[in-house]
């Protein structure tokens, strides 16, 4: 229909406005990716207000409390940089296996099971230098989160196991193996009441970075956000991963290794939910003991949606998690509202969020190939 | 131009300084502010309800401000929830009550705030840890024990049943002092218990609980963090059920015998007197049925006079301390001895914080 009416009047009037058409498509591409998650995010925040309204709280009061709690000090910062830590890495999990198309939700295992390695290794190499004992336990971690998750994908490729399913079930059979080991086999005799691994020893504790009393996790966590957002966008592995997760079919008649793939990446998620079992460890408990399953690994979940599995993503978005949680306290103890009160505001933020998916491309505004249909079916 | 941004900047900056010094208030001036971090939810009819109880009957006091936060994870999420009270609300005495809080988190907190009084319900205080720094716990087998006497009364099968949590000193104290307090009234009666590996987790105590009552146990108790599933479970299929850690008769008016409970508010009064009064509170802090710390349900309608009788009769002894639950001879559940003829293990006994057994009768495996 374009075609027949002036396709000359079109093509020349495409050439003059093409820069800067151009430049405004490119930026209505960017802008979707950010308006219809802030959207979400608002509409999410709406709805939590409503429901505090109906409680007879101020949704105000909240806000301020939030702010005050998460980010209004110094302190608040600190605690919500402490609780960002290991989001990253539980993000990561999610994230870097996503970009297969497979949705990865039992990072929580591999965290357990990190931790637990790292712990396991420390007392028997206790006689050498701190920094050695330190790397064995990086190492460890990372083995056995690469093992866990990387047999999710594994399951996946080889068997056509869905790893949704696989990477829960054998999230709860890691925690209650670990929970096994650590009452059993590998408890310290003195841990009477609160069964742990022996002591990882004082020496080869991290303490916190200097000047933001911070434990080391969040450092290496942003790193590895960094380091997965220049392997899934800068290299070739990556962007054959991103072919493989858009179409398997197509992946695989352009001949690339998909299972290899599908193994390498879920391993890779693994071990970077290995690394907050790891830093728990090393920087937090100085064993490995119950309070491994602390729940990182489900908010991650939550981490990687909200940054829609962009690792450069990740960080912000666990901050702003890592906030709401710092602050739940002081609304719990000011506000006099339970504790699952945060809980209802992630719940209805993910699930604005997963309803925003279905929200892409249609939307005119960011959609720069309908511009041109629309003038020229008014021409 | 430039003055303009200048003096802008200059505003801002005095309007943060003024954001920043207004929402502290005033340490140690004004009421005494005392801060409790549960480990669950406060109405958990379980343990965290305990506390949260005590906590709300101190709101009351004059000169006394109480908060609370619930449901936070023995991570150093709690350094930050303890530290948010001392820096935000300004606590001078906190009740970080749950066991996994201590170490390393309490430690380390009492440590960088040598002002504010720490105390620690679960008893791992010792002489090295900081000074401001406490702990405090009741001697409740002497509940289960008594538990033990009524179910022993009531049971028609001569099996009771146990839901556990982990198979650690405290929670083992409880299974033998619940069977040998049944075994009192009738040496034939066996104890089957279930651990279920975690403190809360009640798709596997309802489970635990279905399986007892199907192996022919007509007498449920539990040690978990929450009662409520296990008791609802038990009364829902018509067994008997004794308490722990609060009064859960509400949940089976028929069927509830009697329970062991926690009674935290002298602990909690005497600590909040100390501080106001300027003293010290003590570092080490135990009791139980004669200090008060520990107390029973009311008997429910089920039981027996004769059952009434005996464990009233059993709790006066009690109440004068050193009664012996652990008495020789006694053997463990494997057949290997653990106390001789004439010995005997008082509460206060050090032995009963590392018990590592369960009694001949007990079925199950630490």
């Amino acid at each position: 229909m374009v075609a027949e009416t002036a396709p000359s009047v079109v093509t020349a009037a495409a050439t003059r406005a093409a820069p800067a058409i151009r430049a405004l498509a490119w930026l209505a591409r960017r802008a979707e990716a950010v308006a219809i998650p802030l959207g979400a995010v608002l509409v999410g925040l709406a709805l939590f207000g409503l429901f505090l309204l109906t409680l007879g709280k101020s949704p105000a009061a909240l806000v301020d409390l939030v702010w005050r709690g998460g980010f209004g000090s110094a302190f608040a910062w600190q605690n919500s940089l402490q609780r960002a830590a290991p989001l990253l890495f539980a993000g990561l999990c999610v994230a870097l296996p996503a970009r297969l198309g497979l949705v990865v939700i039992g990072g929580e295992g591999a965290i357990v099971l990190g931790g637990l390695a790292a712990a396991v290794v420390a007392p028997p190499l206790s006689g050498l230098p701190a920094p050695l004992v330190v790397a064995a336990m990086a190492l460890a971690a990372l083995l056995a989160g690469a093992a866990w998750i990387g047999a999710v994908g594994a399951l996946k490729a080889y068997r056509g196991v869905d790893a949704t399913i696989a990477s829960l079930l054998m999230s709860s059979i890691a925690i209650a193996l670990a929970n096994h080991l650590i009452e059993g086999p590998l408890r310290d005799p003195a841990s009477l009441n609160k069964p742990s691994t022996l002591p990882v020893g004082e020496a080869n504790m991290l303490g916190a970075m200097p000047g933001i009393g911070v434990h080391w996790g969040l450092s290496a966590g942003l790193l590895a956000c960094l380091a997965a957002w220049l392997l899934v966008e800068r290299t070739t592995l990556g962007f054959s991963a991103r072919i493989a997760g858009g179409n398997v079919r197509a992946a695989q008649i352009q001949g690339l290794p998909v299972r290899r793939l599908i193994v390498g990446f879920t391993a890779l998620g693994g071990a970077c939910a290995a690394l907050a079992g790891f830093f728990e460890v090393v920087a937090v408990q100085g064993n490995a003991n119950a309070t491994l399953a602390a729940g990182y690994g489900f908010t991650g979940i939550l981490v990687a949606f909200l940054a829609r599995h962009n690792p450069l993503a990740i960080p912000p978005v666990a901050l702003a998690l890592g906030g709401l949680e710092a602050s739940s306290g002081l609304i719990q103890r000011r506000m006099q509202l339970p504790d699952a009160t945060i809980l209802v505001l992630e719940g209805l933020l993910f699930l604005c969020l997963l309803i925003g998916e279905t929200a892409y491309g249609r939307f005119k505004i960011f959609s720069p190939h309908l511009w041109a249909s629309r003038k020229a079916s008014a021409t | 131009m430039k003055t303009d941004l200048t003096r802008r900047h200059l505003l801002g900056g005095a309007a943060a300084l003024g954001l920043a010094g207004l929402p502290g208030r005033a340490r140690a001036a004004g009421p005494l502010t005392v801060g409790f971090i549960y480990v669950g939810p406060k109405d958990d009819y379980g343990y965290n309800q305990a506390h949260a109880v005590a906590a709300k009957a101190l709101k009351g006091l004059p000169g006394l401000e109480v908060i609370e936060e619930e449901r936070v994870p023995e991570t150093n999420a709690v350094e930050k929830t303890m530290e948010s009270m001392i820096n935000l609300d300004g606590a001078a005495l906190l009740f970080p009550t749950s066991f996994g809080y201590f170490s390393p988190f309490v430690v380390a907190e009492a440590k960088k705030n040598p002002k504010v009084q720490f105390r620690h319900c679960g008893g791992l205080w010792t002489d090295k840890d900081p000074k401001n720094a406490g702990s405090y716990f009741g001697y409740i087998a002497q509940g289960q024990y008594l538990n033990g006497i009524v179910a022993g009364h009531t049971s028609k099968s001569k099996k009771i049943g146990f839901v556990a949590a982990k198979p650690i000193p405290q929670v083992l104290n409880n299974v033998n002092a619940f069977l040998l307090g049944a075994q009192s009234v009738d040496p034939s009666i066996t104890c089957q218990v279930i651990f279920t590996g975690e403190w809360s987790l009640a798709v596997k105590e309802a489970e635990a609980t279905n399986a007892l009552i199907d192996g022919g146990a007509d007498v449920i108790t539990c040690h978990v963090d929450s009662p409520k599933v296990t008791v609802e479970t038990a009364a829902r299929r018509g067994a008997f059920v004794c308490g722990y850690h609060v009064d859960q008769s509400p949940l089976a008016p028929k069927t509830y015998l009697t329970g062991a409970e926690w009674d935290w508010l002298p602990i909690y009064k005497s600590f909040v007197a100390d501080v106001q009064a300027g003293r010290v509170p003590p570092n080490f802090l135990r009791g139980g049925l004669a200090d008060g710390f520990v107390k029973m349900s009311p008997y429910g309608p089920a039981v027996s006079d004769g059952a009434r009788r005996n464990a009233d009769a059993v709790k006066t002894e009690m109440m004068k301390g050193g009664f012996e639950i652990i008495k020789g001879p006694l053997k463990d559940n494997t057949g290997k001895e653990v106390l001789a003829a004439g010995k005997g293990l008082p509460e206060k006994a050090i032995e009963l914080e590392s018990t590592n057994y369960l009694v001949a009768g007990v079925k199950g495996a630490v």
